[in-house]
């Protein structure tokens, strides 16, 4: 871990100023990740700035749906009445991830900014463009059974490893940020990015940026929902491959669908033209599998992780059959429903 | 700024408070300590354990204002003000409720070999006392979902699930 | 000599029920210190920089950066390393297989991934920490060779044979000839992961550096006699020189067993600071020595209807390091296991640029059982035959590849109450019959064995004049819950309340005994303690006797007995006399008396002795998304006496758990472009979670056993062997699909369909 300043905050303009002042500062709040990265060397901050202090850590009603705080953790935004009630999908899917512990600490906010568990990103002794731009991509070639099927570059094939952002694509979130520029609101979907040819670059946050809320709009999925995590044991571990889906029924009839995949690649996964297939269709297990097939078209696998494909076709019509049922995946009993 | 450590690059130290197992310890801390390392290297309170120092075994559990996290991935400067408690308050957790002995769940875990080797011991206590504070978990699989982040190499887990149980129905008892 | 003599001159009280862990206060208060937390005056920190490369050379190494940053005391490199002896064979410990021990930092030479190229000392943890990431190595890179599968033609015959490794035996019938003419043929090749051990508490070395020039050495080690030797060795040190203490081990599972490189860089770093220093390895750097190496294994069984096995061959061909020979005793379980008269067994190695695979819980027997228990489930099929009736079937009283009978096996106990247990008798046969909602339902089972063994130990014992007993030798407690069986071996013999014995452990200063290993230690230092304890009953005997008035006046040793803290008369408890009454009035302030064990030769040489296990296990898997959960694992155990229920569970428990680990969730995944386990961390290389494990029932069964006076035959091991095979026997009822590579992961029954 190399050494550095540190800073602590009292209000989001002197955090925003303080960040702006000094290209080498990260923004601190649970530190799960971070501190992870910067003890192996991955991130080296010359500056810390200890956001914990902020005031961002409520959750409040907004235009009928719910504004989160930045530094709301993973665990209160988790167990929150209003979101177990409201939004069942994103409280289970945080449910999902990490451990008690993590959650605990974790923030809102540091949950979108998490980096990617690609063991090559993690591991200095070995070349990665994430890491270090232009040195080469380890994983392609390499140990590759997690990495990304779809969306993925010849730069970089790493995946977003978060559960809760699998939800908040799917329920449509908006990411409220503050800047030297002002405030604006950057609809989920674009707030994470592909790879490209700039793999470093996870987010498209602007320099300088700081996340203060993450808004739920007011339609939520009560009933119709589900999140479906495969990994390689039954807890505490990231997903090999992991579905958020929600829907809305009429009878049989789909009326809406939202459906996004975690594990699979460099952002959570949505599918827009697979969501409208599924509108206004019976809710079959046929109707599912072509939505599948449908995502994944353009699915591409690496020298082994090719049963990604296979298993997140299955996955998407199985947690379509859940969510149809309405029967959601419990976090804790791990039979599968 | 609440706190600047001072100029870019110097080995500044920050003057914080914490409260660590009902004491008050006023610490002049570098800010790349973690709360584990501040524990074990500086305060000679060895009981919490560092066992992957990246959050992905648990033996770092602490109650920090009674909630569980992993000591390992805290900077101890930003605890700032809080009250700490590792495994070697627990049994203090229990005398300030009038009791003299041990900590339940640390009589539940010795009853139950709910260890071997002990090093992840520390952490499932903590962990364990945490979970029973939170009161989500009440059936085996919520217990056994909840104790998830607490790796035991020694394969202790069913009676560990059995320790924590049993502490949670005499607290319904109660 | 084969006369048991009874476990006690006390009554059998302790012994055989479910005490309590006596450590157990220490372990769950944090008092219990390990080797990385004793604390010593100006302690100085050292951390280990780890090669990026797993074979070459360094070029050049830069510090100058390191050295620069304040609180730093010194780099030491293979450029500037104080000289250590220049012999091999001082580096070579106790358990070390045939070769040349890695030494640290001895040349520019990169033989594996990992390896340490320098250690950063400095004033504390964070300084060198930060200082080790500033060091810049330059390497000169050879391309590595770590993939096995592509190595088995180069495989060989070790040339030196590792001591207390039997080789396979010599081949007996004609295997070949009788699988050929066979009716009923199965034949695979079965693979598994490399598994690194991953005690929870990672190597670390604490050297204490006297103010007379001597070291005090707390070591992460299974038996401190093997770090005391080491550093003899390596450092041309006199055995007064240096203590080794080691009270508590945070797990081993046989990663303990060898000194490793933290141990030596910390004991250079010290004697050439003249100061104490403290190494303790990051949690990756667990990757950088010692694994269980995979074998790649053949087994060809040919049968007659009926399922009597006429032909059996085992082969296997397993990965060393390119400077020592491991070996480990993978494929003679199967010609141990199963009567037949055609059997061929062979064992080879291929050399990797790894670091040297160790002993890792049952070493070769969870390779080999996981794979001819597999086999034999294959041909349970192949024959129409129940798993048990096979095995049954091809039952055998002798040991086969050394002529002799097994001085006690009661695993058809094992097999009858443990199916009971599990309910086998309710099992379909027929794969994919049993579901439960959208899962299918398996259930497998497997037989697990393990030698029983015995070392040469020997243990102190001093009774004071309070009626205090202090008991204790060298050897470790690694969580086996060796402090507990010994606390009671010796209440029990001297007839004392629990809490007035004190046993110490894990310290040069005690009595000799070996490392804690292959589920040797409790018939060895079990049988240690007691004849210490005995020969104090003795001592204590006679003084009684000699006492005035005696009450014990004309009695013999024979015809007392040890009980309450007194010895009395057997049958007539008015006549006694307490322990402290004894030494009070003898004017004695303590006795002493060194116990000494050893394998009984007579009996070794008329029997071969080992523990055995039946496992069920119950799998329910969404065969659709892949997911497999081992819901129900009952495990039989025949091991001899058990001296303590609650401790000896326990074992068997984790064996099962790590077992679980083995079949559904460990590998250390190999870049053979590199020659690095990628997955270096506990986030990506899984071992189970508390979700993961379900329940467990362990049953003892009765068995009587005359290798050693306690009757024991040792627990450590037994509980892991079979239980991989037992599992995915179940996951091929369950879905009809045989997946013949561990683990058993979501990927491989998405490709079975």
């Amino acid at each position: 871990m190399n050494r550095f300043d540190y800073v602590r905050p009292g209000t989001v303009a002197e955090a925003v100023q303080a960040l702006g002042a000094d290209p080498a500062a990260r923004f601190i709040a649970g530190g799960t990740n971070l501190i992870d990265l910067m003890k192996y060397d991955v991130e080296k901050p010359g500056k810390l700035i200890d956001i914990t202090r902020l005031p961002l850590g409520e959750i409040e009603e907004r235009d009928g749906g719910l504004r989160i705080g930045a530094l709301v953790t993973n665990a209160a935004l988790a167990y929150d009445a209003r979101i177990k009630e409201r939004y069942p999908l994103l409280s289970s899917a945080i449910l999902a991830g990490a451990s008690a512990q993590l959650r605990n600490a974790a923030s809102t906010g540091g949950n979108l900014l998490q980096r990617t568990r690609c063991y090559y990103f993690y591991d200095t002794a070995t070349p990665c463009n994430k890491r270090e731009p232009g040195t080469g991509c380890s994983a392609i070639g390499g140990v590759n059974r997690i990495h990304a099927i779809l969306g993925a570059s010849d730069q970089c094939i790493a995946t977003h490893p978060s559960d809760m952002c699998v939800a908040l694509a799917a329920l449509e979130a908006t990411v409220q940020v503050s800047g030297p520029q002002g405030d604006r609101a950057i609809p989920f979907a674009e707030f994470h990015r592909l790879p490209g040819d700039e793999p470093s670059r996870d987010t498209n946050l602007a320099p300088g940026e700081i996340i203060v809320a993450i808004d739920l709009p007011a339609q939520t999925f009560t009933t119709h929902y589900t999140y479906l995590k495969l990994r390689d044991r039954l807890s505490y571990a990231f997903a090999l491959v992991s579905v958020a889906a929600a829907l809305e029924l009429d009878g049989q009839t789909i009326r809406t669908a939202r459906l996004a995949l975690g594990g699979v690649a460099h952002k959570p996964w949505r599918n827009g033209e697979a969501e409208a297939l599924l509108q206004g269709q019976t809710a079959t297990r046929k109707t599912f599998e072509a939505a599948a097939d449908l995502i994944l078209r353009e699915a591409k696998p690496q020298s082994t992780n090719g049963f990604k494909i296979e298993l997140a076709r299955r996955a998407i019509v199985r947690g379509l059959e859940q969510a149809a049922a309405g029967t959601p995946q419990s976090q804790s009993d791990k039979r599968i429903q | 700024m609440l706190i600047d450590s001072g100029s870019p690059g110097a080995v500044g130290t920050i003057g914080i408070t914490l409260t660590i197992n009902g004491e008050r310890r006023e610490l002049q801390v570098a800010p790349w300590t973690t709360l584990l390392d501040l524990l074990r290297e500086r305060l000679d309170l060895t009981g919490t354990k560092k066992g992957c120092d990246h959050g992905q075994c648990g033996a770092c559990t602490v109650l920090v204002n009674g909630t569980r996290i992993n000591s390992c991935l805290t900077l101890a400067v930003m605890k700032d003000g809080a009250e700490i408690t590792t495994v070697e308050g627990l049994a203090g957790l229990s005398q300030r409720e009038g009791k003299n002995s041990l900590h339940p769940i640390q009589e539940a875990f010795v009853e139950h070999d709910a260890f071997q080797c002990g090093y992840c011991t520390p952490g499932q206590l903590c962990s364990s006392v945490g979970l029973m504070n939170e009161g989500h978990a009440k059936t085996r699989d919520e217990i056994r979902e909840a104790m998830s982040g607490n790796i035991c190499r020694c394969g202790a887990y069913t009676n560990i699930v059995d320790a924590i149980e049993e502490v949670m129905h005499q607290g319904d008892a109660r | 000599m084969t006369v048991q003599i009874s476990t006690a001159a006390g009554r059998d009280r302790f012994v055989g029920s479910a005490i309590s862990r006596v450590d157990g206060p220490a372990k769950v208060t944090g008092l219990a210190k390990y080797a990385g937390e004793f604390a010593a005056p100006d302690l100085a920190y050292g951390v280990v920089v780890s090669s990026a490369i797993a074979k070459g050379r360094i070029k050049g190494i830069d510090a100058a950066a390191a050295e620069a940053v304040p609180g730093v005391i010194k780099v030491i490199t293979h450029e500037n390393r104080p000289a250590t002896s220049d012999k091999p064979e001082d580096y070579q410990d106790a358990v070390a297989p045939p070769g040349a021990p890695f030494q640290a930092l001895a040349s520019d030479r990169i033989v594996f991934s990992g390896q340490p190229v320098a250690l950063v000392v400095a004033e504390d943890f964070e300084t060198a920490r930060y200082a080790a990431s500033l060091v810049r190595v330059d390497y000169e890179v050879t391309a590595p060779q770590t993939d096995i599968a592509a190595r088995t033609d180069d495989s060989y015959d070790p040339p030196m044979k590792r001591e207390g490794i039997k080789p396979p035996p010599e081949p007996w019938g004609d295997a070949s000839k009788a699988f050929d003419a066979a009716e009923i043929r199965v034949s695979a090749q079965y693979r598994m992961a490399d598994e690194h051990h991953n005690p929870m508490e990672p190597h670390a070395s604490t050297v204490v550096v006297e103010k007379d020039g001597t070291y005090t050495v707390y070591d992460k080690i299974q038996g401190v006699t093997n770090t005391h030797q080491y550093i003899g060795g390596a450092f041309g040190l006199k055995p007064e020189q240096v203590r080794v203490l080691n009270p508590y081990l945070g797990g081993g599972f046989g990663s303990g067993l060898r000194p490793q490189y933290q141990l030596f860089l910390a004991m250079l770093a010290a004697r050439d600071l003249g100061r104490s220093v403290r190494v303790t390895l990051t949690r990756d750097q667990m990757w950088s020595f010692t694994y269980r190496s995979e074998a790649i294994q053949t087994i060809a069984l040919g049968a007659e209807p009926n399922g009597k096995l006429t032909a059996l061959k085992h082969d296997a061909v397993q990965g060393t390091s390119t400077y020592e020979d491991y070996q480990e005793v993978v494929v003679n379980w199967s010609g141990v296991l199963y009567e037949c008269d055609n059997v061929a067994l062979s064992y080879s190695l291929t050399k990797i640029d790894t670091p040297t695979p160790g002993d890792m819980r049952a070493p070769g027997a969870v390779t080999g059982v996981y794979a001819i228990e597999t086999a034999m489930d294959e041909l349970a099929y192949a024959t129409g035959q129940d798993p048990i009736a096979l095995r049954l079937k091809n039952y055998t009283d002798h040991d086969q590849t050394e002529d002799k009978p097994f001085g006690s096996k009661a695993l058809k106990d094992c097999f009858r109450q443990g199916a009971e247990r599990f309910g086998w008798s309710r099992r379909d046969p027929q794969p994919r019959s049993m579901r439960e909602g959208r899962e299918l339902v398996g259930w497998g089972m497997a037989t697990g064995i393990w030698e029983s063994m015995m070392m040469q130990s020997s243990a102190q014992a001093v009774l004071t004049a309070d009626g205090r007993l202090e008991i204790g030798n060298q050897t470790g407690d690694l969580g086996t819950g060796t402090y507990t069986i010994l606390t009671q071996i010796a209440a029990d013999t001297l007839g004392l309340p629990l809490d007035h014995v004190t046993t110490k452990l894990g310290d040069t200063n005690l009595a000799q005994a070996p490392v804690a290993g292959g589920s040797w230690t409790a018939a060895s230092s079990g049988t240690a303690v007691m004849k210490a304890c005995r020969d104090i009953a003795e001592q204590a005997f006679r003084l009684a006797r000699g006492l005035e008035n005696s009450p014990l006046a004309n009695v013999d040793f024979e015809r007392v007995v040890f009980s309450n803290g007194r010895i009395e008369v057997t049958g007539d408890p008015s006549k006694s006399i307490a322990l402290t009454d004894v030494l009070k009035a003898s004017r004695t302030e303590k006795l002493e008396a060194t116990g000494e064990a050893a394998p009984d030769k007579d009996f070794g040489e008329q029997y071969n002795a080992y523990t055995h296990s039946a496992i069920f296990a119950e799998v329910k898997i969404d065969e659709e998304l892949g997911v497999v959960r081992c819901t129900r694992v009952v495990s039989a155990i025949a091991a001899g006496k058990i001296i303590n229920l609650k401790t000896a569970r326990s074992q068997i428990l984790g064996g099962i758990v790590m077992g679980i680990g083995s079949a559904l969730h460990e590998e250390s995944m190999l870049d053979h472009r590199i020659g690095r386990f990628m997955n270096h961390n506990l986030g990506e290389y899984h071992v189970p979670v508390n979700a993961d494990i379900h329940d467990i029932d362990v049953i003892f069964v009765d068995e009587e056993d005359k290798a050693n006076p306690l009757g024991v035959k040792g627990l450590g091991e037994i509980g892991i062997v079979g239980v991989a095979a037992a599992i995915s026997n179940a996951v091929f009822h369950a879905t009809g699909k045989r997946i013949r590579h561990l683990p058993i992961t979501i990927d491989k029954i998405v490709a079975e369909g």
